[in-house]
């Protein structure tokens, strides 16, 4: 991009939004704040309300009442009236099918929003596209586009306007899973260069928790629970929350084995196993319920291939299960049931050993 | 004989019958009238009048056809609204009532002694006996086919399309220009054919309306009619119709390759 991209007005200021509106079968009454450095995702069950709090940001949804303000630029305030048109909100959204104007070509596409002469939009077009690794596409359509590379073209299109905030409904689930992979880690490294305030949308707990810093889980049109995802993992406010809120992710270093397992050497220490292929930096992802918890040198069973000790950060009751915060040092949640955590005597500070099948193992995002 | 190829037989035949019946007289037409007719009938001044009088007043018809019909036919398709299928209804009215129905509809409306007569005159416009009087009979008989095809072309736009095109910084007008109009093209096209074939034919409405002045509103419908009505009339009134046919040929082609209509670009090998 020309000479001073990156830093617009306002763009170290966050994105805050107080907004009420009436869906189908219940109100969305929400209240989020995202700043530039700490993206934040939405993440609940479909119908949750999730699009259409993003819909509001962008200014394509009227709430019925409601406060929305980049920094102290007011793009939405019902009492005084302000309501900005989505075209004066600097707002890049990245829809979930990406919306690719069909009869542009991939470049045109990304040149429709660049705020700059006419004549000079192509090679901003063209420098935004080789950023994210699909110059040689300029000139396809976006249907002859695999699905990788309309999110690609997709997210050059939103940045290359230079949004004030960046707005991401589903980014990847219009992708296959082996294309996720690479897509996840892409998306990562992108929003970790980005200095303007971002807003996720997704329904996988796994994807908010590899791509945003903070996250709001949704139900109902309401936040049930804010916080980062380990600690929304160990520590589930509601039976829903946790049984929506489940994976770990853990990240490491993975190589192959013979038997064809991957072996994960993790950030911080310990080392697990997946029947999932991989190299190289990774994350994998395991659910509560699928580890038990060990006293250090119990007899234990050979089907469970992964054993890492740690130590005990947090104890968390909900209904009849409790929910264990486990330090690697990398954040691990165990889910056991109550009478085995009075059993086991776990308080914080207790070393337990945590075991789980390497099937039970995913990697979720890494080359 | 299995019964897949049987009904293709069936179907073969039907498809056959269908062709010759439409093209017989068409076939007719250029039969009886060679090269030498065909210049003869554009050399006859009243012929030559006739058929630029039909271009002229069709081009102005289809120009405020597609300005005006086009937002309209965006609103309509976009907006959903009380009475909205009413309305739409009410559009296509005029597609099944009869051109001199039309014509007597709209004397009743416009005409000296109409319902709204004293707009147009204090407007200071004459219509009946008048070109401008062909222009309007044939805004009212053309535009229900545009407006159609416009409504059904931008109800299958992706409407995020307009919206992401709204978070890119477009305004209303530019994302209208720049993406609801290029997606709508094919549509729109064949909207404008339809709609420029029916204003080349028309004859009722036209006859009832304006009346049938040479040079002033005797388009080349009403020119044939009026040479066939002549003693022996009968071959310069097929002159001018092959005439009519061919510049109506050529007009609906160029409007449909202009449009990328791919129904037609397979008929010509493209």
């Amino acid at each position: 991009m020309s000479g001073g991209a990156a830093t617009v007005t306002g763009a170290a200021a966050g994105l805050r939004a107080r907004v009420r509106v009436p869906l189908r079968g219940f109100e969305l009454d929400l209240e989020l704040e995202s700043r530039p450095g700490t993206p934040l995702a939405l993440c609940g069950p479909s119908g949750a309300g999730k699009t259409s709090a993003l819909r509001i940001l962008a200014g394509l949804l009227a709430p019925a009442a409601g406060r929305v303000a980049l920094g102290d630029e007011v793009w939405l305030d019902s009492e005084r009236g302000v309501d900005l048109a989505p075209e004066r909100r600097r707002c890049g959204l990245v829809f979930q099918d990406y919306a690719l104007f069909p009869r542009m070509s991939a470049w045109r596409n990304v040149a429709y929003g660049i705020p700059a002469p006419r004549r000079e939009r192509r090679a901003a077009a063209l420098t935004m596209l080789d950023r994210f690794g699909v110059a040689d596409l300029a000139e396809a359509r976006p249907g002859s586009l695999s699905g990788g590379e309309r999110q690609r073209v997709a997210l050059a299109r939103a940045l290359a306007s230079r949004p004030g905030a960046l707005l991401l409904d589903e980014p990847l689930s219009a992708l296959d899973a082996a294309t996720r992979r690479g897509a996840i880690e892409r998306l990562r490294g992108v929003l970790a260069e980005l200095d303007v305030p971002t807003v996720l949308v997704t329904h996988s707990f796994d994807e908010a928790a590899l791509l945003a810093g903070s996250i709001a889980i949704l139900d109902r049109g309401r936040v049930v629970q804010r916080g980062d995802a380990a600690a929304i993992s160990a520590s589930p406010a509601s039976p829903f929350v946790a049984d929506f809120a489940g994976a770990a992710v853990l990240r490491g270093e993975a190589s192959g084995e013979p038997g064809g397992l991957t072996l994960v050497r993790l950030r911080g220490g310990g080392e697990l196993r997946s029947v999932d292929p991989a190299g190289g930096p990774v994350a994998v992802s395991v659910f509560p319920w699928e580890i038990s918890l060990e006293p250090p040198g119990a007899p234990h069973s050979d089907s469970m291939l992964n054993r890492v000790a740690g130590e005990v950060t947090s104890l968390t009751t909900v209904g009849n299960r409790t929910r264990v915060g486990i330090a690697l040092p990398q954040p691990l949640t165990a889910e056991i049931t109550e009478d085995s955590a009075a059993r086991m005597k776990l308080e914080p500070g207790t070393r337990v050993v945590a075991a789980w099948k390497a099937s039970a193992t995913r990697v979720v995002g890494g080359r | 004989m299995n019964r897949r190829s049987a009904f293709f037989v069936l179907a073969a035949l039907a498809t056959l019958l269908t062709l010759a019946f439409l093209f017989a007289p068409l076939l007719a037409v250029f039969t009886y009238t060679g090269p030498r007719e065909l210049a003869e009938a554009l050399g006859d001044q009243s012929s030559r009048e006739a058929l630029l009088l039909s271009l002229e007043t069709t081009a102005i018809a289809l120009a405020i056809v597609v300005g005006v019909g086009t937002p309209a036919a965006y609103l309509l398709a976009s907006r959903r609204f009380r009475g909205r299928s009413l309305v739409l209804t009410a559009i296509e009215l005029p597609l099944v009532m009869p051109p001199a129905v039309a014509g007597i509809a709209l004397l009743a409306a416009f005409g000296p002694n109409g319902l709204f007569g004293g707009l147009v005159s204090a407007a200071g416009l004459e219509l009946v006996f008048e070109t401008a009087g062909v222009v309007v009979a044939l805004v009212f008989v053309s535009a229900p086919f545009y407006l159609r095809a416009g409504i059904a072309a931008f109800a299958a736009l992706d409407a995020r399309l307009l919206e992401a095109a709204r978070t890119l910084g477009a305004g209303p007008f530019r994302a209208f220009a720049t993406v609801a109009l290029p997606s709508a093209r094919d549509g729109l096209a064949s909207g404008v054919a339809l709609a420029w074939g029916r204003a080349l034919g028309e004859f009722g409405a036209t006859l009832l309306f304006a009346g049938s002045l040479q040079g002033v509103t005797q388009t080349a419908p009403l020119a044939i009619f009026a040479d066939f009505s002549k003693p022996d009339g009968f071959v310069s009134a097929l002159a001018l119709s092959a005439v009519l046919i061919l510049v109506s040929a050529a007009l609906l082609l160029g409007v449909k390759l202009l449009g990328g209509d791919r129904s037609i670009e397979g008929t010509v090998g493209r």
